[in-house]
């Protein structure tokens, strides 16, 4: 049922554009790297602080305030690399199993980050406390898995 | 004389298991990739703040102090596991324009924080809590910054085979620079 809609995806100017073209996919993939790069960074400086590691001086707070900029930026840029990228090989993707491992957990990563972990890291107190501690190993273990799936998905 | 090490070292056993595994080799580059959140995530974190872009009320000491073991730890990852997918293929790599840009810009990045830490960081208690750190100290973050950006690309690059020795004929420059050893039968 949702294949004639990946078929469509893929016979997109967008998707074929990339797809004909020697440079746009590795540019477009080095770019979602370094997006990966930047979503690492901002994940982990709050979900160690969560995890009463790393930057343990400062306010859980202010480490998410601070972050949040780049948190959101890199997002957005894994989002506008990731969506030619998916565009110029949807059949692929379509019968990848990583591919889907990936982009269920994608929601659920999103979901948990802006409706339970902004909520928890503005609420926290300096102390971590086992609701941090269990916000911040999910945070990472959901983003881990939607990173390791992706990344998979190259290998299927 | 490299040449003869690397292909030897290429032939050994391990090196062409590890080649030809289902497995390991995939999950050996998979943790390398994966592994480049933790290292350069947390390096341009600290990077942000050196340059005084974000984290402007975070003292610079907290992140050298407390963030960079982490920062340590995922290089110790990327080189463990880089070793490997070099030694997986040494002639390859050795001969691939991007892994040789790739290990300059490396080395530069490597030399630009030693240089940070030897200089401007001794003097970090008193301009630890300034929302822009000296001029120094900005232009390592900014230096650091661009030469992992660069680092990442050229890493992805590698894959692909656009100015391998053996798809000749190259252009002159390529075959220089990549150290294929053709004649001027091979050059274009």
């Amino acid at each position: 049922m949702l294949e004639p809609f990946f078929r469509w995806c893929e016979s997109t100017a967008l998707g074929r554009a990339v797809a004909e073209s020697v440079w746009a996919f590795p540019i477009l993939e080095a770019v979602h790297l370094i997006g990966l790069c930047v979503l690492g960074g901002a994940l982990l400086v709050v979900d160690l602080r969560l995890l009463g590691l790393g930057l343990t001086s400062q306010p859980v707070a202010r480490l998410a305030r601070n972050a949040r900029p780049w948190l959101l930026g890199s997002l957005v840029l894994m989002a506008a690399t990731g969506v030619p990228l998916f565009l110029s090989e949807a059949i692929r993707a379509y019968y990848n199993t990583s591919f889907w491992v990936k982009m269920c957990t994608l929601p659920v990563a999103l979901t948990f980050t802006f409706l339970v972990r902004e909520r928890v890291a503005r609420r926290e107190a300096d102390a971590p406390g086992a609701t941090g501690r269990i916000v911040g190993a999910v945070s990472l273990a959901l983003w881990f898995t939607v990173a390791a799936a992706g990344r998979w998905i190259g290998f299927s | 004389m490299i040449e003869r090490f690397l292909g030897w070292l290429g032939e050994t056993s391990w090196s062409v298991a590890l080649l030809e595994s289902l497995y390991v080799w995939p999950l050996v580059e998979s943790t390398h990739v994966l592994t480049l959140g933790l290292f350069v995530g947390t390096t341009v974190m600290m990077d942000l703040r050196l340059t005084g872009i974000a984290f402007r009320r975070v003292p610079v000491t907290a992140f050298t102090g407390r963030l960079l073991p982490w920062t340590r730890f995922g290089f110790a990852i990327m080189t463990a596991t880089g070793l490997l997918l070099f030694y997986s293929q040494p002639l390859r790599y050795y001969h691939n324009i991007f892994f040789r840009a790739k290990v300059v810009v490396l080395i530069l990045a490597g030399a630009n924080a030693a240089i940070f830490h030897a200089g401007a960081h001794r003097s970090a208690g008193d301009w630890d809590e300034d929302a822009k750190p000296p001029r120094a100290a900005r232009i390592a973050g900014a230096v650091s910054l661009a030469a992992w950006a660069v680092v990442v690309i050229a890493g992805r690059l590698i894959a692909y085979n656009w100015f391998d020795c053996d798809l000749q004929p190259q252009p002159a420059w390529v075959n220089r620079l990549a150290g294929c050893g053709v004649g001027a039968a091979g050059a274009e």
